[in-house]
């Protein structure tokens, strides 16, 4: 018997793992650590697995993942900060048989965007809206978002997010939640095998309403941010654990346009 | 028809695909009347009523990202909020129209009419180095016209246009001849007509992206160059006045819009006086009718420019006459109108008596 060579085994059929064709090769700006990569990819392999690519549109924000179109081997278009909901109201409604997502950031989304993530989820848009929080804005060094947990140190909040004075952290995704428009509103992270699966889940059952015609599906994916927070990331995601996940809680808030019963 | 109400008319039968606006005095009537038409019967256009003009701007800017013909209306304030989407719309190359009836201001000013918005509109508006293409109607029948044109042009060069009105033209009642309802495209056709359109990406081609984003100082500098070679071109081919009587004239009135018809009655009351006035009326306010300007001053004793603002397009006759004859300033603000026996006093006391 003839000894196999390792050029033997790379063959495709061997291939038990490999990139999804809906993302590009190029090599991701991301910090070492951040969900953003997981959450692309999942993104992508929802359209790779829907065989819907040519069908596809997304629009990125304004924020780390601005650069989101060299990676995602679809059509994008790139909003103002914050604009994104409104950006994808106007492509889907020239374009109402194609696919239309978001991907943004809490600064984008929940910050300077808030009354166009209000009034596109208020509308009923037919239409994804993926919502990365890591509760800081990362892309400009750490400030603080609308999202920065009370007592969390940022670079506009050193000593700590004084609710008093700077405010609460928001809930945006409850608040969607308690509009007529929103069909599918949901919170995930992506910090772990079993998470990562479950997101991909929520992400596919989004893109599934879509095709029902079923208005917005609010995808939140309470994410890290190693560099913002100042921290290694197996350390970030054990800080994301402990403080993120009591005040931003996992799991289903609305399915089937009913709020889920807690 | 009122001058809003046959842009609404005209933007149906131009065949536009999506209008995206928010309602605001004295313009209000454009999205009211192509609600009550149901132009998604007529036509399939969509017409929306977004939460305000950010995201009216916004959506202009998803919807021509996919090769539509997209407008939005507003008036001055909410033209001011439109500026940053604007601004994205000239940077990533997009075709649209906009329309800005324009009021008396700055800030909530008033609801009357006004041309003080000229300085916004032809210098830019947003942020960075960018120029809208400025079309500048005198009537309802060019409210009406000015649509197609905007669109040839958007179209032709990339390009957002705005047809800058006002208050006047806009509530004014003539009797105006609608063009034939154009077909829409049908998504085919938009696929091959603007292949940059992000339309969803097929297997054949790259994908598309819509961006006005450049990291990198040599390239957005080399954009930036491609984007000053393309206003220098439409300056080249593009430029649209109107000129009477300026054949014999010793003194040329310069007026767009409303204002200009104002100015053709000062000229017969000057002319009745033995004045010899012409007039020079702007059809494209950006690109300036600037060689004109420059061959008339050549000629001619003296230019005054009348407006309803403080002085704002002065300013450009003052480049075109570059200092070889007298360019006076006569205006009315505040949602002032100015007379045609006014215009002439001033002629006589700027120009002839000084």
């Amino acid at each position: 018997m003839a000894e196999i060579t390792l050029q033997d085994i790379i063959k495709e059929e061997n291939l038990v793992y490999s990139r999804t064709k809906v993302m590009t090769p190029n090599e991701l700006h991301y910090c070492p650590g951040c969900g953003h990569g997981t959450a692309h990819r999942l993104i992508a392999e929802v359209i790779e697995e829907m065989g819907i690519q040519e069908q596809t549109v997304g629009v990125t924000p304004v924020g780390c993942s601005v650069l989101m179109y060299n990676y995602m081997d679809i059509d994008m278009q790139e909003a103002a900060h914050g604009r994104a909901p409104a950006v994808a109201t106007g492509i889907k409604r020239v374009m109402p048989d194609k696919y239309v997502f978001t991907y943004q950031g809490d600064g984008d989304l929940a910050a300077i965007g808030t009354a166009e993530t209000i009034h596109s989820c208020n509308r009923g848009e037919n239409i994804c809206i993926f919502f990365i929080n890591n509760g800081i804005y990362g892309m400009t060094g750490g400030q603080m978002a609308p999202t920065t947990l009370e007592g969390m140190a940022s670079s506009t909040s050193p000593f700590g997010r004084d609710v008093s004075m700077m405010g609460n952290p928001i809930k945006m995704t409850e608040l969607v939640a308690q509009l007529a428009g929103t069909y599918f509103v949901t919170r995930h992270s992506v910090h772990t095998p079993r998470n990562v699966r479950r997101a991909k889940k929520a992400i596919r059952q989004a893109f599934e309403n879509q095709k029902a015609g079923k208005g917005v599906s609010f995808v939140e994916i309470v994410s890290n941010c190693n560099s913002g927070w100042k921290m290694p990331p197996v350390k970030a995601n054990e800080w994301m654990e402990e403080n993120m996940f009591p005040f931003y809680k996992l799991g289903d808030i609305k399915v089937d346009g009913k709020l889920v019963e807690k | 028809m009122k001058g809003n109400e046959a842009i609404a008319e005209a933007a149906i039968r131009e065949g536009v695909d999506a209008y995206f606006g928010y309602p605001i005095t004295p313009q209000s009537e454009v999205i009211e009347y192509l609600m009550s038409e149901k132009p998604h019967e007529r036509t399939g256009m969509v017409v929306l009523q977004a939460e305000s003009e950010l995201a009216a701007i916004n959506m202009v800017y998803g919807a021509a990202g996919t090769g539509r013909k997209v407008m939005t209306s507003s008036s001055s304030p909410g033209i001011s909020l439109k500026m940053e989407g604007i601004s994205y719309i000239a940077g990533s190359e997009l075709p649209c129209v906009i329309v800005n009836v324009v009021r008396g201001g700055p800030g909530l000013g008033t609801i009357q009419p006004g041309q003080c918005d000229y300085f916004q509109a032809t210098k830019g508006g947003g942020h960075g180095d960018y120029r809208l293409i400025v079309l500048a109607p005198a009537s309802v029948q060019e409210m009406a016209d000015f649509i197609e044109t905007g669109y040839d042009l958007a179209f032709k060069y990339r390009n957002p246009v705005m047809i800058l009105s006002d208050g006047i033209i806009g509530q004014m009642m003539e009797k105006v001849e609608l063009k034939p309802q154009k077909k829409r495209f049908t998504p085919e056709e938009i696929i091959n007509k603007y292949p940059w359109a992000t339309t969803g990406k097929p297997k054949s081609r790259e994908r598309n992206i819509i961006t006005s984003l450049e990291l990198i100082a040599a390239k957005q500098e080399a954009f930036n160059q491609k984007l000053i070679k393309k206003y220098q071109e439409i300056q080249e081919n593009e430029i649209k006045y109107e000129a009477l009587n300026t054949d014999d004239a010793d003194y040329i009135l310069v007026a767009y819009g409303s204002v200009a018809r104002i100015c053709m009655n000062a000229m017969e009351e000057a002319r009745a006086k033995g004045i010899k006035v012409g007039l020079i009326r702007p059809i494209t306010l950006f690109p300036f009718p600037t060689p004109i300007i420059s061959k008339l001053a050549d000629k001619v004793k003296g230019f005054m420019s009348v407006e309803m603002s403080a002085g704002q397009m002065v300013e450009d006759i003052r480049l075109a006459v570059n200092g070889r004859k007298p360019v006076e300033f006569y205006g009315r603000q505040g949602g002032m109108i100015p007379a045609p026996e006014d215009i002439v006093i001033a002629l006589e006391q700027k120009l002839i008596g000084g």
